[in-house]
């Protein structure tokens, strides 16, 4: 039985009891009880009677996960999902604060615009951070009113289902940006190059017939950026970084002393190109035997759930990326959930809307990953916690005196992503029918019990 | 679409095929020929003869009684809607064709929901011509009608890969150890996906030509070999296919221009001796007469293009008496 909280609940008083308690920004890992009173984490010998005491043994208190990407959809395409079913998508995954996209129809491009979601979102499940278009109606020219946006509380700007299409427009935002310390949040693809592609350029799309998406795409307008980035002085952000060719760039960058951060997707890390012709195994696990002649099968093969932009990454890529996030290259796993009804995706491959949900699964999908010994967890929970928070200004503490922001998990139970069983008002994820490990049992923000589910 | 929570979670395509006995035939939709073994795909063909013999002898064949064919080309197509129309009126079904131009796709229709029309007045097979690859697996996950892909974007086209390998098999004989050169824009063809294929399958190596951003991807394909200049691919070759040249697209390929592909990679009489003396010309069409073959060539007695159209409906009858058992 899961039931939803929100923001605006009266804070929380309860206990943790037995926990495992992760906390990556202060180094610590240990089995103890945590206390929360009014909201806030308190000595648990400090606690009087009364408090609803909760047996966690066995499970794992994280700092509450942040999520540098999502797509709420409203204004504009709420049957696809609206700020209250996507927040609650988030606070199911753990999730304790998520920046909402700003390609919705309107574009959020104006103050007023961005305010209407901030007021939205007042009693939501998680908190709600706005990214702004970066130009206006995103046509990549003329730049938004940065300076008002960011008082409005922003966490950057972005024109996200593309690049900054002008260089003159990014050099602009990079220097007005900078000098307000907010990050210019960059999809890189080279428009013309990416043209008609529906899927990763490489074997598989040869095979399939399927236009080829060529890491050039990404790897050209990374490029471009990190070089106005050094010379503006301003900050950018690549989000869903898909490529090895990118992420060396980035690094070479960083090691350059470039202002530069960049997150990836829990899909482009587990999943891979070889996904469209229907292979279901996660990148780490290996690779088809003979991906040029095993029969199709019709029941998987050309799934619109696989069509995302940037799309799926050749096994190296992803094994690359995930390498990246391990060594603190990467700073954030992001989620880019992109929920769409069922009719944009009940269609030919090359006519589905691109884009796949992930906040309920991004935990999951990084666990499996820990369990496959690919990523640690500490680093785990620091690149959807701590590390993306920070580069929205906020902090993730689970000391004494802290707000409570946390999430509760059971690392080792599994669950089967069903349509049924998402808070998301869309199911379009390649994902359903299989079984992941890790179950939020409750997530807690900014002392508020957001989500609960089997126990209490 | 069909939950796919129904089917394996973790699904491993090549980890379990589909094993088919000899002379058993366990397919519910023709998709492209990758799904038949060596052994299917000869049945297939000895059983386009025996059909194109039945057929000669104006025999009553009833392998489609009381069926509805469902021709759905939502592409333009004349030979290959016209030979799967007298395949399946041959075999005794009743064939009902859906014209493009009237189509609910045209009014915004979606494809499962216009296949799903048609399921429910009764059409038991539905013969699919789609401009997108991938287009007959959605529809075959979608509905309960059998599918035959008549064709899918760039991807495969397996009716006509199997009357290539028949009409291949009868100027050659049997095609194992064999060399056919493919000529022309690999990268765009559907009918050289399906021929590589089959072709391979059936033991024969394949050698592509043609300009190299539309041969290059193909160099790790198993029994391919991406030659060196049109010269390289056709010495000694026992039969050259050459491909048409989508003039629509050639306009602005960034391969090559119309005149400089001709004049590298166009197949004319005298080039056609470097292969195998009397080696045989194929051609998908409808020929661009002048730019991948020339006329003279496209008429001579090397020319077995007249040939693929006349087996393309004994092929597609065996391919939809196959799927009607």
């Amino acid at each position: 039985m899961s039931r939803f909280g929100s923001v605006d609940d009266p804070p929380a008083t309860l206990i943790l009891s037995g926990a495992r308690v992760i906390d990556p920004q202060a180094g610590t890992d240990d089995v103890r009880d945590v206390a929360i009173l009014d909201g806030r984490l308190v000595d648990p010998r400090s606690m009087r009677g009364g408090a609803d005491r909760i047996e966690a043994a066995g499970l794992v208190v994280a700092p509450g996960l942040c999520d540098l990407h999502a797509h709420l959809r409203e204004p504009g395409m709420e049957r696809a999902e609206t700020i209250e079913s996507g927040t609650r998508a988030a606070a199911r995954g753990g999730f304790t604060t998520i920046c909402a996209m700003p390609n919705t129809d309107p574009a959020l491009d104006r103050p007023d615009r961005v305010a209407w979601v901030q007021d939205r979102a007042r009693s939501a499940a998680c908190r709600v951070r706005v990214v702004a278009a970066a130009t206006r109606s995103r046509d990549g020219q003329e730049i938004v009113e940065v300076g008002e946006l960011a008082a409005a509380g922003i966490a950057g700007v972005s024109d996200d289902g593309l690049s900054v299409a002008s260089e003159e427009a990014a050099r602009d935002l990079l220097t007005s940006l900078g000098a307000l310390g907010l990050p210019l949040i960059e999809h890189a693809e080279h428009s013309a190059t990416a043209a008609g592609a529906v899927m990763r350029a490489g074997p598989t799309a040869t095979r399939l017939g399927l236009a080829g998406w060529p890491a050039i795409a990404e790897l050209s307008i990374v490029e471009r950026d990190l070089a106005l980035a050094e010379q503006t002085g301003g900050w950018v952000h690549f989000t869903h970084i898909s490529t090895a060719g990118a992420l060396d760039a980035i690094r070479d960058a960083k090691g350059r002393g470039a202002r530069v951060t960049c997150d990836v997707t829990p899909h482009h890390l587990a999943l891979t190109d070889a996904w469209v012709a229907g292979w279901r195994a996660f990148s780490w696990e290996g690779a088809p035997e003979d991906p040029i002649r095993a029969p199709l099968d019709p029941a998987f093969a050309y799934d619109s759930a696989c069509r995302v932009n940037p799309p799926l990454s050749s096994r190296a890529d992803a094994l690359a990326l995930m390498a990246g996030v391990g060594d603190g290259t990467i700073d954030a796993i992001a989620t880019d959930h992109a929920p769409h009804p069922s009719e944009r995706k009940a269609v030919e491959f090359g006519t589905a809307a691109p884009g796949m949900i992930g906040l309920e699964t991004a935990l999951s999908l990084g666990l499996a990953a820990v369990e496959a010994e690919r990523l640690n967890l500490g680093r785990l929970l620091a690149a959807l916690s701590g590390g993306p928070a920070k580069l929205i200004g906020e902090t993730r503490s689970l000391s004494e005196g802290s707000m409570a922001d946390l999430v509760l998990f059971d690392p080792a139970a599994r669950w089967r992503v069903e349509a049924s069983g998402l808070a998301s008002s869309s199911s379009n994820t390649p994902l359903l029918g299989m079984e992941l490990p890790g179950v939020v049992r409750m997530t807690v923000a900014e002392g508020r019990v957001t989500y609960r589910d089997g126990i209490g | 679409m069909r939950d796919l929570a129904e089917t394996s979670p973790r699904h491993r395509p090549d980890a379990g095929g589909a094993v088919v006995s000899k002379g058993h035939w366990a397919h519910r939709h023709l998709l492209d020929v990758d799904q038949l073994t060596r052994d299917e795909l000869e049945a297939c063909l000895d059983l386009a003869v025996e059909m194109r013999e039945r057929r000669e002898r104006h025999e009553a064949l009833d392998h489609l009684r009381g069926e509805i064919v469902g021709l759905a080309f939502m592409e333009p197509s004349t030979r290959t809607r016209v030979s799967f129309e007298l395949a399946a009126t041959a075999l005794g079904g009743q064939v009902v064709n859906l014209p493009i131009e009237a189509s609910s796709v045209a009014k915004g229709e979606s494809l499962v929901d216009t296949l799903l029309t048609l399921e429910r007045t009764g059409i038991s097979t539905i013969v699919l011509r789609h401009s997108m690859s991938g287009a007959p697996y959605l529809a075959a996950r979608s509905c309960d009608a059998r599918i035959v892909n008549a064709g899918d974007g760039t991807h495969a086209h397996p009716t006509q890969a199997l009357l290539d390998a028949l009409t291949l098999r009868e100027a050659v004989g049997p095609l194992e150890g064999r060399k056919i050169a493919i000529v022309g824009d690999i990268l765009h063809s559907r009918v050289a996906r399906s021929n590589i294929h089959s072709l391979t399958t059936l033991g024969a190596s394949v050698w592509l030509a043609g300009p190299p951003a539309w041969v290059s991807d193909f160099g790790d394909w198993p029994g391919v070999t991406v030659a060196n200049g049109l010269d390289d691919a056709l010495a000694d070759a026992d039969a050259v296919m050459a491909l048409r040249i989508q003039l629509e697209r050639s306009g602005g390929t960034s391969a090559m221009s119309l005149r400089e592909y001709t004049a590298t990679w166009g197949l004319d009489e005298s080039r056609m001796e470097l292969a195998r003396q009397g080696a045989p010309l194929l051609h998908p069409g409808p020929v661009n007469e002048g730019v991948e073959v020339t006329a003279e060539l496209a008429t001579s007695v090397r020319s077995l293009i007249g040939r693929q159209v006349s087996n393309g409906v004994p092929v597609r009858m065996a391919a939809l008496s196959l799927l009607a058992r």
